[in-house]
Protein backbone atom coordinates (compact mmCIF):
# COMPACT_ATOMS: atom_id res chain seq x y z
CA UNK A 1 0.00 0.00 0.00
CA UNK A 2 3.17 2.11 0.31
CA UNK A 3 3.30 4.51 -2.29
CA UNK A 4 6.39 3.97 -4.36
CA UNK A 5 7.28 7.75 -3.54
CA UNK A 6 7.67 6.73 0.12
CA UNK A 7 10.35 4.41 -0.62
CA UNK A 8 12.06 5.96 -3.51
CA UNK A 9 12.88 8.48 -0.67
CA UNK A 10 15.98 8.44 1.24
CA UNK A 11 14.73 11.04 3.87
CA UNK A 12 11.12 12.98 4.01
CA UNK A 13 13.64 15.90 5.58
CA UNK A 14 17.03 16.71 6.24
CA UNK A 15 18.79 19.43 8.18
CA UNK A 16 22.41 19.82 7.67
CA UNK A 17 24.11 22.26 10.25
CA UNK A 18 21.43 25.00 10.64
CA UNK A 19 21.86 28.12 12.04
CA UNK A 20 19.05 30.98 12.54
CA UNK A 21 19.69 34.28 13.24
CA UNK A 22 17.04 37.00 12.88
CA UNK A 23 17.87 40.54 12.69
CA UNK A 24 20.36 42.25 9.80
CA UNK A 25 23.40 40.42 8.64
CA UNK A 26 22.88 38.01 11.55
CA UNK A 27 24.13 40.08 14.59
CA UNK A 28 21.05 39.32 16.43
CA UNK A 29 21.58 35.99 19.10
CA UNK A 30 21.16 33.01 17.00
CA UNK A 31 17.83 31.45 18.01
CA UNK A 32 18.71 27.84 16.17
CA UNK A 33 22.27 26.52 16.24
CA UNK A 34 23.97 23.77 14.66
CA UNK A 35 20.36 21.69 13.92
CA UNK A 36 21.34 18.53 12.49
CA UNK A 37 18.17 16.22 12.13
CA UNK A 38 16.81 13.84 9.42
CA UNK A 39 13.67 12.59 9.40
CA UNK A 40 12.93 8.89 7.37
CA UNK A 41 9.94 8.48 5.50
CA UNK A 42 7.33 7.22 7.85
CA UNK A 43 8.75 8.12 10.59
CA UNK A 44 7.04 10.13 13.62
CA UNK A 45 9.48 12.69 15.37
CA UNK A 46 9.10 14.74 18.27
CA UNK A 47 10.89 17.91 18.61
CA UNK A 48 10.58 18.87 22.28
CA UNK A 49 11.72 21.55 24.23
CA UNK A 50 10.98 24.97 26.53
CA UNK A 51 10.11 28.44 25.75
CA UNK A 52 12.78 30.17 23.36
CA UNK A 53 14.09 27.13 21.84
CA UNK A 54 13.14 28.03 18.10
CA UNK A 55 10.56 25.00 17.54
CA UNK A 56 8.58 27.19 15.68
CA UNK A 57 11.11 28.67 13.72
CA UNK A 58 12.45 25.36 13.12
CA UNK A 59 8.58 24.38 11.31
CA UNK A 60 8.93 27.68 9.81
CA UNK A 61 12.01 26.96 8.00
CA UNK A 62 11.74 23.35 7.14
CA UNK A 63 8.09 25.03 5.63
CA UNK A 64 9.81 27.24 3.60
CA UNK A 65 8.42 30.10 5.22
CA UNK A 66 11.51 32.04 6.20
CA UNK A 67 15.57 31.11 5.16
CA UNK A 68 18.34 29.68 7.84
CA UNK A 69 21.19 32.06 8.13
CA UNK A 70 23.55 29.06 7.37
CA UNK A 71 23.05 25.12 6.77
CA UNK A 72 21.26 23.06 4.07
CA UNK A 73 17.73 22.19 4.75
CA UNK A 74 16.80 19.28 1.84
CA UNK A 75 12.71 18.53 1.62
CA UNK A 76 12.50 16.33 -1.22
CA UNK A 77 8.70 15.71 -1.23
CA UNK A 78 8.01 19.03 -2.24
CA UNK A 79 6.21 21.67 -0.17
CA UNK A 80 5.49 19.85 3.12
CA UNK A 81 1.46 20.52 5.33
CA UNK A 82 1.86 22.41 8.03
CA UNK A 83 -0.90 22.43 11.09
CA UNK A 84 -1.15 25.26 13.61
CA UNK A 85 -1.96 25.32 16.94
CA UNK A 86 -4.83 27.39 16.03
CA UNK A 87 -7.00 25.80 13.44
CA UNK A 88 -6.50 28.44 10.90
CA UNK A 89 -9.43 27.32 9.09
CA UNK A 90 -10.98 30.11 7.07
CA UNK A 91 -14.03 31.26 8.32
CA UNK A 92 -15.83 32.09 5.28
CA UNK A 93 -15.86 29.19 3.92
CA UNK A 94 -17.39 25.70 5.22
CA UNK A 95 -15.47 23.11 6.49
CA UNK A 96 -15.87 21.24 3.14
CA UNK A 97 -14.98 24.00 1.27
CA UNK A 98 -11.74 24.43 2.82
CA UNK A 99 -10.74 21.91 2.19
CA UNK A 100 -11.34 21.87 -1.60
CA UNK A 101 -9.23 25.07 -1.64
CA UNK A 102 -6.39 23.04 -0.63
CA UNK A 103 -7.08 20.33 -3.01
CA UNK A 104 -7.70 23.13 -5.51
CA UNK A 105 -4.35 24.86 -4.84
CA UNK A 106 -3.09 21.73 -5.35
CA UNK A 107 -4.21 21.53 -8.84
CA UNK A 108 -7.21 19.07 -8.84
CA UNK A 109 -9.74 19.13 -11.07
CA UNK A 110 -13.12 20.60 -9.93
CA UNK A 111 -15.01 17.75 -10.56
CA UNK A 112 -12.87 15.39 -8.10
CA UNK A 113 -12.87 17.91 -5.41
CA UNK A 114 -16.11 17.25 -3.48
CA UNK A 115 -15.55 13.37 -3.71
CA UNK A 116 -12.00 14.10 -2.17
CA UNK A 117 -13.20 16.17 0.66
CA UNK A 118 -16.10 13.56 1.95
CA UNK A 119 -13.30 11.48 1.85
CA UNK A 120 -10.89 13.23 4.25
CA UNK A 121 -13.95 14.44 6.31
CA UNK A 122 -14.53 10.42 6.31
CA UNK A 123 -11.02 9.73 7.20
CA UNK A 124 -10.75 12.18 10.15
CA UNK A 125 -14.07 10.79 11.28
CA UNK A 126 -16.58 14.01 10.36
CA UNK A 127 -18.77 12.47 7.64
CA UNK A 128 -21.34 14.82 8.07
CA UNK A 129 -19.89 17.76 8.50
CA UNK A 130 -19.23 19.03 5.00
CA UNK A 131 -21.47 21.97 4.96
CA UNK A 132 -20.34 23.24 8.37
CA UNK A 133 -18.97 26.36 9.00
CA UNK A 134 -16.20 26.56 11.02
CA UNK A 135 -17.50 28.62 13.92
CA UNK A 136 -20.63 25.20 14.49
CA UNK A 137 -17.59 23.16 15.16
CA UNK A 138 -16.08 22.28 18.43
CA UNK A 139 -12.50 22.85 18.91
CA UNK A 140 -11.33 19.36 18.43
CA UNK A 141 -13.49 19.39 15.39
CA UNK A 142 -11.65 22.14 14.40
CA UNK A 143 -8.00 20.37 14.48
CA UNK A 144 -9.70 17.47 12.45
CA UNK A 145 -10.74 19.80 9.71
CA UNK A 146 -7.52 21.23 9.76
CA UNK A 147 -5.62 18.50 9.39
CA UNK A 148 -7.93 16.92 6.60
CA UNK A 149 -7.24 20.15 5.50
CA UNK A 150 -3.24 19.50 5.87
CA UNK A 151 -3.71 16.11 4.04
CA UNK A 152 -5.36 17.73 1.47
CA UNK A 153 -1.86 19.09 0.40
CA UNK A 154 -0.98 15.43 -0.62
CA UNK A 155 2.66 16.31 1.07
CA UNK A 156 4.63 12.94 2.69
CA UNK A 157 5.93 15.28 5.07
CA UNK A 158 3.19 16.99 7.93
CA UNK A 159 4.22 19.47 9.85
CA UNK A 160 2.55 20.12 13.04
CA UNK A 161 3.35 22.94 15.69
CA UNK A 162 1.97 22.40 19.12
CA UNK A 163 -1.80 21.45 16.89
CA UNK A 164 -3.33 20.15 20.56
CA UNK A 165 -2.05 22.28 22.60
CA UNK A 166 -5.50 24.20 23.28
CA UNK A 167 -7.22 21.63 23.40
CA UNK A 168 -8.80 19.73 26.75
CA UNK A 169 -7.18 16.44 27.69
CA UNK A 170 -9.87 14.22 26.78
CA UNK A 171 -10.11 15.37 23.13
CA UNK A 172 -6.63 15.69 23.22
CA UNK A 173 -6.09 12.22 23.80
CA UNK A 174 -8.98 11.50 21.38
CA UNK A 175 -6.78 13.10 18.78
CA UNK A 176 -3.97 11.68 19.96
CA UNK A 177 -5.44 8.28 18.68
CA UNK A 178 -6.91 9.56 15.62
CA UNK A 179 -2.98 10.70 14.43
CA UNK A 180 -1.90 7.51 15.37
CA UNK A 181 -4.59 6.00 12.88
CA UNK A 182 -3.63 8.37 10.40
CA UNK A 183 -0.18 8.23 10.46
CA UNK A 184 -0.20 4.23 10.06
CA UNK A 185 -2.70 4.72 7.44
CA UNK A 186 -0.98 6.75 5.47
CA UNK A 187 1.97 6.17 5.47
CA UNK A 188 3.67 9.87 5.99
CA UNK A 189 6.21 11.29 7.86
CA UNK A 190 5.68 13.79 10.79
CA UNK A 191 7.41 16.59 12.54
CA UNK A 192 5.81 17.13 16.13
CA UNK A 193 6.66 20.71 17.40
CA UNK A 194 5.21 20.64 21.41
CA UNK A 195 6.38 20.97 25.37
CA UNK A 196 4.42 18.72 26.42
CA UNK A 197 6.96 15.66 27.31
CA UNK A 198 3.94 13.04 27.89
CA UNK A 199 2.73 13.69 24.18
CA UNK A 200 5.85 13.62 22.71
CA UNK A 201 6.40 10.28 23.95
CA UNK A 202 2.59 9.15 23.54
CA UNK A 203 3.24 10.23 19.73
CA UNK A 204 6.41 9.94 18.74
CA UNK A 205 8.97 7.12 17.74
CA UNK A 206 11.83 9.43 18.42
CA UNK A 207 11.95 12.41 20.97
CA UNK A 208 14.17 15.16 20.36
CA UNK A 209 14.88 17.60 23.11
CA UNK A 210 15.72 20.89 21.94
CA UNK A 211 17.90 23.48 24.43
CA UNK A 212 16.75 27.16 24.62
CA UNK A 213 18.37 30.20 23.27
CA UNK A 214 19.76 29.14 21.47
CA UNK A 215 17.95 26.08 20.67
CA UNK A 216 20.69 23.14 20.06
CA UNK A 217 19.57 19.78 19.92
CA UNK A 218 20.81 18.23 23.22
CA UNK A 219 20.15 14.18 23.56
CA UNK A 220 17.35 12.01 21.60
CA UNK A 221 15.53 9.28 22.75
CA UNK A 222 14.14 6.36 20.68
CA UNK A 223 10.58 5.19 22.29
CA UNK A 224 10.61 1.16 21.51
CA UNK A 225 7.15 1.15 22.52
CA UNK A 226 4.40 -0.63 20.27
CA UNK A 227 1.70 1.60 18.73
CA UNK A 228 -1.03 2.72 19.50
CA UNK A 229 -0.02 3.70 23.15
CA UNK A 230 -2.18 5.46 25.82
CA UNK A 231 -0.72 8.95 27.33
CA UNK A 232 -1.50 6.71 31.05
CA UNK A 233 0.47 3.67 29.84
CA UNK A 234 2.86 2.74 32.64
CA UNK A 235 5.93 3.16 30.16
CA UNK A 236 5.45 6.13 28.73
CA UNK A 237 5.32 7.48 31.88
CA UNK A 238 8.49 6.25 32.81
CA UNK A 239 10.13 7.41 29.70
CA UNK A 240 9.09 11.08 30.41
CA UNK A 241 9.82 10.95 33.32
CA UNK A 242 13.54 10.60 32.47
CA UNK A 243 12.97 13.09 29.74
CA UNK A 244 11.69 15.72 31.78
CA UNK A 245 14.05 15.09 34.23
CA UNK A 246 16.71 16.21 31.33
CA UNK A 247 14.32 19.22 30.37
CA UNK A 248 14.53 20.38 33.71
CA UNK A 249 18.07 20.33 33.85
CA UNK A 250 17.92 22.08 30.33
CA UNK A 251 15.96 25.36 32.03
CA UNK A 252 17.71 25.45 34.99
CA UNK A 253 20.75 26.64 33.54
CA UNK A 254 18.76 29.97 32.13
CA UNK A 255 18.37 30.70 35.65
CA UNK A 256 22.20 30.64 36.87
CA UNK A 257 23.76 33.87 36.64
CA UNK B 1 -13.07 -1.85 12.07
CA UNK B 2 -10.70 -5.06 13.08
CA UNK B 3 -7.91 -2.75 13.64
CA UNK B 4 -5.94 -3.29 16.37
CA UNK B 5 -6.33 0.65 17.46
CA UNK B 6 -10.10 0.35 18.05
CA UNK B 7 -9.14 -3.53 19.52
CA UNK B 8 -7.00 -1.63 22.10
CA UNK B 9 -9.69 0.82 22.07
CA UNK B 10 -13.28 0.16 22.33
CA UNK B 11 -14.90 3.33 24.03
CA UNK B 12 -12.91 5.73 22.05
CA UNK B 13 -15.00 6.23 18.61
CA UNK B 14 -18.09 6.37 21.15
CA UNK B 15 -15.83 9.23 23.32
CA UNK B 16 -15.54 10.77 20.36
CA UNK B 17 -18.82 11.07 19.26
CA UNK B 18 -19.88 12.00 22.69
CA UNK B 19 -17.54 15.14 22.36
CA UNK B 20 -18.42 15.98 19.19
CA UNK B 21 -22.29 16.55 20.13
CA UNK B 22 -21.52 18.18 23.26
CA UNK B 23 -19.13 20.85 22.10
CA UNK B 24 -21.17 21.76 18.63
CA UNK B 25 -22.66 24.69 18.42
CA UNK B 26 -26.56 24.68 18.33
CA UNK B 27 -27.23 27.19 15.50
CA UNK B 28 -31.42 28.09 15.89
CA UNK B 29 -33.30 29.99 13.67
CA UNK B 30 -35.05 33.10 16.30
CA UNK B 31 -38.95 32.58 15.52
CA UNK B 32 -40.73 35.31 13.81
CA UNK B 33 -43.32 36.32 17.09
CA UNK B 34 -39.49 36.81 18.66
CA UNK B 35 -38.28 39.14 15.96
CA UNK B 36 -41.41 41.02 15.75
CA UNK B 37 -41.28 41.15 19.75
CA UNK B 38 -37.40 42.15 19.84
CA UNK B 39 -36.86 44.04 16.71
CA UNK B 40 -40.14 45.72 15.79
CA UNK B 41 -41.73 46.71 18.18
CA UNK B 42 -39.01 49.14 19.85
CA UNK B 43 -38.57 51.08 16.91
CA UNK B 44 -42.51 51.46 16.56
CA UNK B 45 -42.79 52.34 19.88
CA UNK B 46 -40.23 55.40 19.88
CA UNK B 47 -41.65 56.71 16.29
CA UNK B 48 -44.91 56.39 18.42
CA UNK B 49 -44.06 58.52 21.19
CA UNK B 50 -42.22 60.83 19.41
CA UNK B 51 -45.16 62.00 17.02
CA UNK B 52 -46.89 61.64 20.92
CA UNK B 53 -44.34 64.76 22.31
CA UNK B 54 -44.73 66.75 19.23
CA UNK B 55 -48.52 66.82 18.98
CA UNK B 56 -47.91 66.98 22.64
CA UNK B 57 -45.97 70.57 21.81
CA UNK B 58 -47.95 71.89 19.03
CA UNK B 59 -51.31 71.57 21.51
CA UNK B 60 -49.51 73.00 24.35
CA UNK B 61 -48.82 75.76 22.33
CA UNK B 62 -45.21 75.99 22.88
CA UNK B 63 -44.14 78.04 20.13
CA UNK B 64 -45.80 79.93 16.79
CA UNK B 65 -47.47 77.49 13.81
CA UNK B 66 -45.14 78.74 11.78
CA UNK B 67 -42.07 77.21 13.68
CA UNK B 68 -43.91 73.99 15.08
CA UNK B 69 -46.85 72.93 12.65
CA UNK B 70 -49.05 69.82 13.68
CA UNK B 71 -47.74 66.87 12.36
CA UNK B 72 -51.10 66.60 10.40
CA UNK B 73 -49.95 69.45 8.17
CA UNK B 74 -46.73 67.44 7.67
CA UNK B 75 -48.71 64.53 6.58
CA UNK B 76 -50.99 66.85 4.54
CA UNK B 77 -47.86 68.21 2.49
CA UNK B 78 -47.25 64.40 2.07
CA UNK B 79 -50.46 63.87 0.80
CA UNK B 80 -50.83 66.39 -1.48
CA UNK B 81 -47.41 65.53 -3.06
CA UNK B 82 -48.44 61.84 -3.59
CA UNK B 83 -51.93 63.85 -5.73
CA UNK B 84 -49.91 65.77 -7.23
CA UNK B 85 -47.11 62.69 -8.61
CA UNK B 86 -44.44 64.12 -8.08
CA UNK B 87 -43.48 62.32 -4.73
CA UNK B 88 -41.61 59.35 -6.00
CA UNK B 89 -40.23 62.14 -8.78
CA UNK B 90 -38.81 64.04 -6.04
CA UNK B 91 -37.47 60.62 -4.64
CA UNK B 92 -35.82 59.04 -7.59
CA UNK B 93 -34.15 62.08 -8.66
CA UNK B 94 -31.96 61.76 -5.79
CA UNK B 95 -32.11 58.00 -5.13
CA UNK B 96 -30.92 57.59 -8.53
CA UNK B 97 -28.10 60.09 -8.22
CA UNK B 98 -27.19 59.02 -5.02
CA UNK B 99 -26.89 54.96 -6.18
CA UNK B 100 -25.06 56.20 -9.50
CA UNK B 101 -22.41 58.34 -7.69
CA UNK B 102 -21.76 55.76 -5.23
CA UNK B 103 -21.28 52.73 -7.97
CA UNK B 104 -19.08 55.60 -9.24
CA UNK B 105 -17.15 55.64 -5.97
CA UNK B 106 -17.33 52.26 -5.54
CA UNK B 107 -15.53 51.72 -8.83
CA UNK B 108 -12.64 54.01 -7.40
CA UNK B 109 -12.26 53.66 -4.03
CA UNK B 110 -11.91 50.05 -4.46
CA UNK B 111 -8.62 50.04 -6.60
CA UNK B 112 -7.63 52.56 -4.55
CA UNK B 113 -8.02 50.79 -1.17
CA UNK B 114 -6.13 47.54 -2.44
CA UNK B 115 -3.07 50.13 -3.81
CA UNK B 116 -2.94 51.70 -0.51
CA UNK B 117 -3.17 49.09 1.41
CA UNK B 118 -0.66 46.73 -0.79
CA UNK B 119 1.81 49.49 -1.92
CA UNK B 120 3.98 50.85 0.98
CA UNK B 121 5.42 53.85 -1.28
CA UNK B 122 1.56 54.81 -2.36
CA UNK B 123 0.33 54.42 1.44
CA UNK B 124 2.71 56.17 2.87
CA UNK B 125 1.59 59.14 0.24
CA UNK B 126 -1.65 58.82 0.21
CA UNK B 127 -3.09 57.13 3.57
CA UNK B 128 -2.84 60.08 5.73
CA UNK B 129 -4.74 61.84 2.77
CA UNK B 130 -7.34 59.46 2.69
CA UNK B 131 -7.82 59.52 6.38
CA UNK B 132 -7.91 63.19 6.69
CA UNK B 133 -10.11 63.44 3.93
CA UNK B 134 -12.41 61.37 6.30
CA UNK B 135 -12.76 64.43 8.58
CA UNK B 136 -13.70 66.72 5.81
CA UNK B 137 -17.12 67.52 5.49
CA UNK B 138 -18.01 67.07 2.37
CA UNK B 139 -20.03 70.38 1.83
CA UNK B 140 -16.96 71.96 2.11
CA UNK B 141 -16.19 71.22 -1.55
CA UNK B 142 -19.83 72.47 -2.88
CA UNK B 143 -18.37 75.85 -3.67
CA UNK B 144 -15.37 74.84 -5.27
CA UNK B 145 -17.31 72.13 -7.50
CA UNK B 146 -19.38 74.47 -8.45
CA UNK B 147 -16.97 77.24 -9.68
CA UNK B 148 -15.18 74.13 -11.31
CA UNK B 149 -18.21 72.54 -12.98
CA UNK B 150 -21.23 74.89 -12.29
CA UNK B 151 -24.12 73.87 -11.17
CA UNK B 152 -24.72 70.64 -12.95
CA UNK B 153 -25.21 66.88 -12.37
CA UNK B 154 -21.48 66.83 -12.60
CA UNK B 155 -20.79 68.84 -9.72
CA UNK B 156 -23.30 66.88 -7.64
CA UNK B 157 -21.49 63.75 -8.73
CA UNK B 158 -18.23 65.14 -8.11
CA UNK B 159 -19.12 66.18 -4.50
CA UNK B 160 -20.47 62.01 -3.56
CA UNK B 161 -17.15 61.13 -5.03
CA UNK B 162 -15.27 62.99 -2.34
CA UNK B 163 -17.60 62.53 -0.01
CA UNK B 164 -17.73 58.29 -0.10
CA UNK B 165 -14.43 57.11 -2.18
CA UNK B 166 -12.22 57.79 0.84
CA UNK B 167 -14.64 56.44 3.22
CA UNK B 168 -14.63 52.72 1.09
CA UNK B 169 -10.82 52.85 0.56
CA UNK B 170 -10.29 52.90 3.93
CA UNK B 171 -12.43 50.29 4.77
CA UNK B 172 -10.98 48.19 2.52
CA UNK B 173 -7.34 49.23 3.90
CA UNK B 174 -7.98 48.68 7.07
CA UNK B 175 -10.12 45.20 6.36
CA UNK B 176 -6.72 44.11 5.04
CA UNK B 177 -4.74 45.38 7.89
CA UNK B 178 -7.25 43.05 10.29
CA UNK B 179 -6.64 39.87 8.33
CA UNK B 180 -5.08 37.69 10.65
CA UNK B 181 -1.75 36.91 9.99
CA UNK B 182 -2.14 33.71 10.31
CA UNK B 183 -4.54 33.34 7.51
CA UNK B 184 -1.67 34.65 5.58
CA UNK B 185 0.72 32.26 6.21
CA UNK B 186 -2.20 29.50 6.33
CA UNK B 187 -2.75 30.52 2.74
CA UNK B 188 0.83 30.20 1.92
CA UNK B 189 1.67 26.63 3.43
CA UNK B 190 -1.56 25.66 1.14
CA UNK B 191 0.38 27.21 -1.95
CA UNK B 192 -1.68 30.46 -2.44
CA UNK B 193 0.56 33.26 -3.34
CA UNK B 194 0.49 36.60 -5.53
CA UNK B 195 -2.53 37.13 -7.07
CA UNK B 196 -4.28 33.49 -6.53
CA UNK B 197 -3.04 34.27 -2.75
CA UNK B 198 -5.07 37.86 -2.85
CA UNK B 199 -8.34 36.45 -4.61
CA UNK B 200 -8.66 33.34 -2.58
CA UNK B 201 -7.65 34.47 0.89
CA UNK B 202 -6.52 38.07 1.37
CA UNK B 203 -9.65 39.68 -0.10
CA UNK B 204 -12.35 37.29 1.49
CA UNK B 205 -11.04 37.43 4.56
CA UNK B 206 -11.14 41.48 4.50
CA UNK B 207 -14.51 41.80 3.17
CA UNK B 208 -16.00 42.57 6.91
CA UNK B 209 -13.92 45.54 6.72
CA UNK B 210 -14.84 46.11 3.17
CA UNK B 211 -18.22 45.53 4.08
CA UNK B 212 -18.24 48.38 6.76
CA UNK B 213 -16.51 50.60 4.46
CA UNK B 214 -19.61 50.20 1.83
CA UNK B 215 -22.05 51.10 4.16
CA UNK B 216 -20.17 54.26 5.57
CA UNK B 217 -19.67 55.32 2.10
CA UNK B 218 -23.07 55.06 1.35
CA UNK B 219 -23.85 57.02 4.62
CA UNK B 220 -21.95 59.73 2.78
CA UNK B 221 -22.76 59.58 -0.40
CA UNK B 222 -26.22 60.50 0.75
CA UNK B 223 -25.11 63.31 2.88
CA UNK B 224 -22.84 64.91 0.21
CA UNK B 225 -25.11 64.73 -2.28
CA UNK B 226 -27.74 66.69 0.21
CA UNK B 227 -25.51 68.95 1.18
CA UNK B 228 -25.30 69.84 -2.67
CA UNK B 229 -28.57 69.84 -3.45
CA UNK B 230 -29.64 72.00 -0.76
CA UNK B 231 -26.42 74.77 -1.81
CA UNK B 232 -26.42 73.90 -5.87
CA UNK B 233 -30.47 74.16 -6.35
CA UNK B 234 -31.39 74.75 -9.54
CA UNK B 235 -34.30 74.76 -12.22
CA UNK B 236 -32.72 72.73 -14.92
CA UNK B 237 -31.53 70.08 -12.43
CA UNK B 238 -34.56 68.55 -11.93
CA UNK B 239 -36.34 68.51 -8.31
CA UNK B 240 -34.38 66.21 -5.72
CA UNK B 241 -35.36 66.23 -1.80
CA UNK B 242 -32.46 68.58 -1.48
CA UNK B 243 -34.09 70.88 -3.96
CA UNK B 244 -37.44 70.42 -2.43
CA UNK B 245 -36.63 70.67 0.69
CA UNK B 246 -34.73 74.03 -0.48
CA UNK B 247 -38.07 75.31 -2.05
CA UNK B 248 -39.85 74.94 1.19
CA UNK B 249 -37.58 77.08 3.03
CA UNK B 250 -37.74 80.37 0.48
CA UNK B 251 -41.74 79.89 0.99
CA UNK B 252 -41.64 79.63 4.57
CA UNK B 253 -43.55 76.74 4.61
CA UNK B 254 -42.78 74.89 7.52
CA UNK B 255 -44.39 71.58 7.03
CA UNK B 256 -42.74 71.11 3.78
CA UNK B 257 -39.30 71.61 5.02
CA UNK B 258 -39.99 69.13 7.67
CA UNK B 259 -41.20 66.67 5.20
CA UNK B 260 -38.27 67.23 3.20
CA UNK B 261 -36.12 66.36 6.23
CA UNK B 262 -38.23 63.12 7.22
CA UNK B 263 -37.75 61.97 3.77
CA UNK B 264 -34.36 62.32 3.42
CA UNK B 265 -33.81 60.39 6.49
CA UNK B 266 -35.95 57.90 5.58
CA UNK B 267 -34.61 57.48 2.21
CA UNK B 268 -31.09 56.88 4.12
CA UNK B 269 -32.45 54.85 6.25
CA UNK B 270 -34.09 52.59 4.06
CA UNK B 271 -31.24 51.97 1.74
CA UNK B 272 -29.23 50.94 4.49
CA UNK B 273 -31.94 48.61 5.59
CA UNK B 274 -32.72 47.31 2.24
CA UNK B 275 -29.20 46.77 1.47
CA UNK B 276 -26.30 47.68 3.64
CA UNK B 277 -26.94 45.99 7.02
CA UNK B 278 -28.55 42.31 5.00
CA UNK B 279 -25.06 42.12 3.25
CA UNK B 280 -23.12 43.15 6.78
CA UNK B 281 -25.02 40.77 8.33
CA UNK B 282 -24.56 37.84 6.07
CA UNK B 283 -21.13 38.38 5.98
CA UNK B 284 -20.52 38.65 9.50
CA UNK B 285 -23.17 35.67 10.21
CA UNK B 286 -21.29 33.17 7.81
CA UNK B 287 -18.05 34.12 9.79
CA UNK B 288 -19.86 33.32 12.87
CA UNK B 289 -18.95 37.03 14.16
CA UNK B 290 -22.97 38.32 14.44
CA UNK B 291 -25.86 36.16 16.10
Amino acid sequence: MAPATTTALAHAVRLDHVDKTFGRSGDGRPVLEDISLTVAPGEFVCLLGASGCGKSTLLNLVAGLDRPTGGRIDVPGGRPALMFQEHALFPWLTAGRNIELALRLRGVPRPARRTEAERLLDLVRLGGSYGKRVHELSGGMRQRVALARALAQDSRLLLMDEPFAALDAITRDVLHHELTRIWRETELSVLFVTHNVREAVRLGGRVVLLSSRPGRVVREWTVDLPQPRRIEDAAVAELSVEITEELRGEIRRHGKP
Amino acid sequence: MASPDTARHPDLAGLEAGLDALDTVQVRRTPVRQVLLRKVLPPVTAVVLVLAVWKLLVVAGVTEDYKLPDPAAVWDSLRQLWLKGTLFDIIWTSVSRGLLGFAAALALGTPLGLLVARVPFVRAALGPVLSGLQSLPSVAWVPAAVIWLGITDAAMYAVILLGAVPSIANGLVSGIDQVPPLYLRAGRTLGATGARGARLVLLPAALPGYVAGLKQGWAFSWRSLMAAELIASSPDLGLGLGQYLENARTDSDMPGVLLGILLILFVGIAIDLAVFSPLERRVLRTRGLAA
